[in-house]
């Protein structure tokens, strides 16, 4: 035991003073692995952490600590009046990072930029398919692909895009992680060397942080690139120390041993917060819960009988009950905070009475509901079995028999998008980007019935004013157009609109500056830590 | 001998087509593919799922499929892993020193516990110190491993500060891995207090790991001394007037190590299973959290290959085992 207990203080002695030789270094306890550091091939948020939010820029970006859209390896850039066009201006003087293994001949210019995107877009590329099995998932199923028809280098610091219609949600794609900039230099380097797949292994980019090693599954080091056009950042060093137990990576956090952890665990985050080192941050998540009627299937097709379920639901057992409070009602498909959500929305009312009046009124007797649960907890809906029966319960206080149904989550998913789909299912969505359309078209246009559209909910009405706003370029204009949309889907019914569950990080009281970001990545640039 | 050892070795050949067979069929009977749970809530066209299953070799007959697997591996092919697009043999070996290190520490601490606290508790067999060792081996052997990994962190990390709380060595070393032992790696980087740190990180996870294995080799080690003590031969031995620590030493535990050397062998299962839970308890970087990782993307290949090699890394070990015991003894290969 004393022998033990001599080796443990020789350790943490060695540890401490081994760990001030260092300037400034943040440990982020990082929740997974990255699949890897080509941001383009891959679509989890851990990734993008640790590749494109780290290493790379992008033209333009999300505001720190925001999802409006600002200048960054562009300074500028201009939209044609037909709305085909967009052209770059770019930066001057960006410097591409040094590393063991590349050694930049020159500066980042358009040269870059047409690389970047010509790789994804052209099938002849041998960039195309340069890891074995991977594929540019991003470019390939948002819809840029479609809209994308070319880009061309005007001058050394001039780019233009081409796209075959006028569309506004193209533009929201450019701060997207699969649109980071690399180093055309460095890939032909590696082409001529029949290297090809350390692209993937060993990033280089101009973004605050250049990457040192990775040990896989353990731990990935960075330090500042000291050259970044927008200076060098305050930490020295950044370690992803990778804890996949949220209970480990809290009392890794607690023990210092951590400076920042992404996910704590929502059950835990009061008692958090009473530690005086601690700070607990939360924002609003960018996601919604809700229920999908499957409204081609009678009598559920009919909009009183599901504006009767809506309104025997109450709204606020569940936030409790499911949410723990830890979440906002949703008043729209869409987050309160985006500009393109109606103020005039509301969560609706709860009123048994009304609802079983109502569905007496439409005719309906006997009501039989199939409810699918989610059998797994996800960002927007921490526990769906409690949030079913809750459900249940509410809707047989009306005369509803309500059969709870679930299965393994693939399946789940592929089923619960079939048109012909028995009953309402319990589902969500994470946005990929700030746009509305990323709510309002991907998850209820015509288009997207038979797969993200699970209401199968095709409303002429509603379909014409969300393609009217992709086609209209001024923020104010788009915005009324889409208050319009949101008063038919209010009108119709066809989902019962739950909730946006808030997100919540936690870090150390010397972590400095640091802005939780809405759209869920977890940035450091800008961020310092306390001596 | 030798015939005793062509005897073992020809009967892995079924083992080996049983666990091919067990391998890929059983992570095909979960529902849903790899391309469908990474597309998540996002979904996948019908077309892009076919064709990406089709790329993947997914849409031959199942028994087509299992035979070119099974032609693949015999080249030493092992497969690609779908999450991350490298073969398996190579995520599996980057990955598999960090188990090999904590099971061989769990599989020491169990031992060099567990085998006196056996030999104590049967020469005091029905006193109390028989009672409260074979007490604590029982509680030990029911503790979900989970659970048991959290309390400790809890109470030595977290109440305490003696112990990290995960990781396998101070984020202030750095070096390159030579070995994927960390214990070899930071005595070879030179520096100094590495290795005192890799062995502080490697304690608890140790001491979780070894628990299940420390109480089995306990219960064994006291039935087995219990046995032996009771032959004629430790009874000459007393009459002919040795010393009781004698007779314990050189007559009985000898003979009572024959079965206790079988158990620690088996106990190479038993880690596997347990170092899933105290990996992903520890954030340990060994093949068991990865291998629930897969199973859970459904990456087909990681799951197949990974239990494959895991199985055959068992049966190797067992035949040592075996071949040990013929050694001890001769009985066994003279049968």
């Amino acid at each position: 035991m004393k022998l033990m207990k001599t080796l443990m203080t020789a350790a943490t002695l060695v540890a401490l003073l081994g760990g001030s030789a260092y300037a400034k270094q943040l440990v982020y306890c990082s929740e997974g692995s990255p699949e890897g550091f080509d941001p383009a091939l891959w679509s989890a948020g851990t990734t993008f952490d640790a590749s494109s939010r780290a290493v790379y820029d992008r033209l333009v970006d999300f505001e720190l600590g925001g999802s409006a859209i600002v200048p960054s390896l562009a300074e500028s850039w201009d939209i044609s009046e037909d709305g085909t066009q967009i052209t770059f201006h770019l930066r001057k003087g960006v410097k591409w990072q040094t590393t063991d293994y590349f050694t930049p001949t020159r500066e980042f210019n358009a040269d870059d930029v047409v690389w970047s995107f010509q790789r994804q877009a052209d099938p002849a590329s041998p960039w195309a398919t340069y890891v074995d099995g991977a594929s540019y998932q991003y470019f390939d199923s948002t819809g840029f692909k479609a809209a994308f028809k070319s880009v061309e280098k005007v001058d050394d610091y001039t780019v233009k895009f081409t796209f075959n219609s006028a569309d506004s949600t193209v533009f929201v794609n450019f701060p997207m992680d699969f649109l980071s900039i690399g180093s055309a230099e460095y890939a032909a380097q590696l082409e001529a060397a029949g290297n090809m797949g350390q692209f993937n292994t060993l990033p280089v980019g101009t973004g605050g942080f250049q990457y040192v090693d990775y040990q896989t599954d353990t731990v990935i080091r960075y330090k500042a690139h000291p050259d970044h056009w927008s200076g060098k950042e305050k930490i020295d060093d950044l370690i992803f120390a990778i804890t996949k137990e949220p209970a480990a990576a809290q009392e890794a956090l607690k023990a210092g041993q951590c400076d920042v952890i992404p996910y704590p665990i929502p059950g835990d985050v009061d008692a958090l917060s009473q530690d005086p080192n601690i700070v607990v941050s939360q924002t609003p998540g960018e996601n919604v819960g809700f229920i999908a009627y499957n409204t081609q299937q009678a009598p559920f097709d009919k909009k009183e009988v599901r504006q009767a379920l809506n309104m025997a639901v109450n709204k606020e057992a569940i936030l409790e009950g499911v949410y723990a409070g830890k979440a906002q009602l949703a008043i729209n498909p869409l987050p309160a905070s985006s500009w393109a959500s109606d103020p005039a929305g509301t969560i609706g009312t709860y009123d048994p009475e009304a609802a079983k009046k109502m569905l007496a009124d439409a005719g309906v007797e006997n009501l039989s509901l199939k409810l699918w649960w989610m059998p797994v907890a996800r960002p927007y809906n921490p526990n769906g079995k409690r949030m079913g029966e809750l459900l249940q319960a509410d809707w047989s206080a009306i005369g509803v028999n309500v059969e709870l149904v679930s299965m393994d989550w693939p399946v789940y998913l592929e089923e619960s998008s079939k048109v012909d789909r028995d009953g309402a299912v319990m589902i969500g969505w994470g946005a990929d980007n700030a746009d509305p359309d990323n709510f309002l078209g991907v998850l209820l246009s015509c288009a997207a019935v038979g797969s993200n559209n699970r209401a199968q909910w095709c409303n002429e009405d509603y379909d014409a004013l969300i393609q009217k706003a992709k086609g209209t370029f001024d923020q104010a204009e788009r915005a009324a157009i889409y208050f319009e949309a949101e008063k038919i889907f209010h009108e119709e019914a066809p989902w019962l609109l739950l909730a946006h569950s808030n997100q919540y990080l936690a870090h150390s009281k010397r972590v400095l500056n640091f802005k939780q970001d809405p759209l869920g990545f977890h940035r450091f640039d800008g961020v310092d830590v306390a001596e | 001998m030798l015939r005793f050892l062509l005897k073992r070795l020809a009967l892995l050949i079924p083992t080996f087509i049983g666990v091919t067979i067990v391998a890929f069929f059983f992570i095909r009977i979960l529902p849903g593919d790899p391309v469908q749970v990474l597309a998540g809530e996002r979904g996948v066209s019908p077309e892009r799922h076919a064709e990406v299953l089709r790329q993947l070799g997914f849409d031959l007959p199942l028994w087509q499929q299992y035979f070119n697997y099974l032609g693949d591996i015999f080249r030493g092919d092992f497969g690609t892993s779908f999450a991350s697009k490298r073969p398996v043999i190579y995520e599996f070996f980057s990955r598999f020193p960090a188990t090999v290190e904590l099971s061989l520490c769990a599989i020491i601490l169990a031992t060099v516990l567990g085998v006196p606290a056996g030999i104590v508790a049967a020469v005091n067999r029905g006193k109390w110190i028989d009672q409260a060792t074979m007490g604590t081996a029982l509680v030990g052997y029911s503790m979900p491993i989970f659970w048991w990994g959290l309390l400790l962190i809890i109470f030595f990390s977290g109440y305490l500060h003696w112990t990290p709380v995960s990781g396998r060595i101070a984020l202030s070393y750095y070096f390159k891995p030579v070995t994927g032992f960390m214990l070899i790696d930071s005595l070879l980087s030179g520096q100094k207090g590495a290795f005192l740190s890799a062995l502080h990180y490697l304690i608890l996870p140790t001491v979780v790991l070894a628990t299940i294995p420390l109480a089995v080799i306990a219960r064994q080690t006291r039935s087995a001394m219990l046995e032996v003590l009771g032959e004629d031969y430790v009874r000459t031995a007393r009459a002919k007037g040795l010393p009781p620590r004698r007779v314990v030493a050189l007559h009985a535990l000898r003979n009572a190590l024959i079965p206790v050397v079988t158990t620690i062998g088996l106990q190479v299962g038993v880690l596997m299973a347990g170092a899933i839970l105290t990996e992903t308890v520890f954030s340990w970087p060994g093949i068991g959290k990865w291998m629930i990782e897969s199973v859970n993307k459904r990456d087909y290949f990681v799951v197949q290959s990974g239990l494959l090699l895991i199985a055959l890394i068992i049966m190797t070990v067992n035949l040592i085992v075996d071949v040990l015991y013929a050694v001890i003894n001769p009985r066994i290969r003279h049968q």
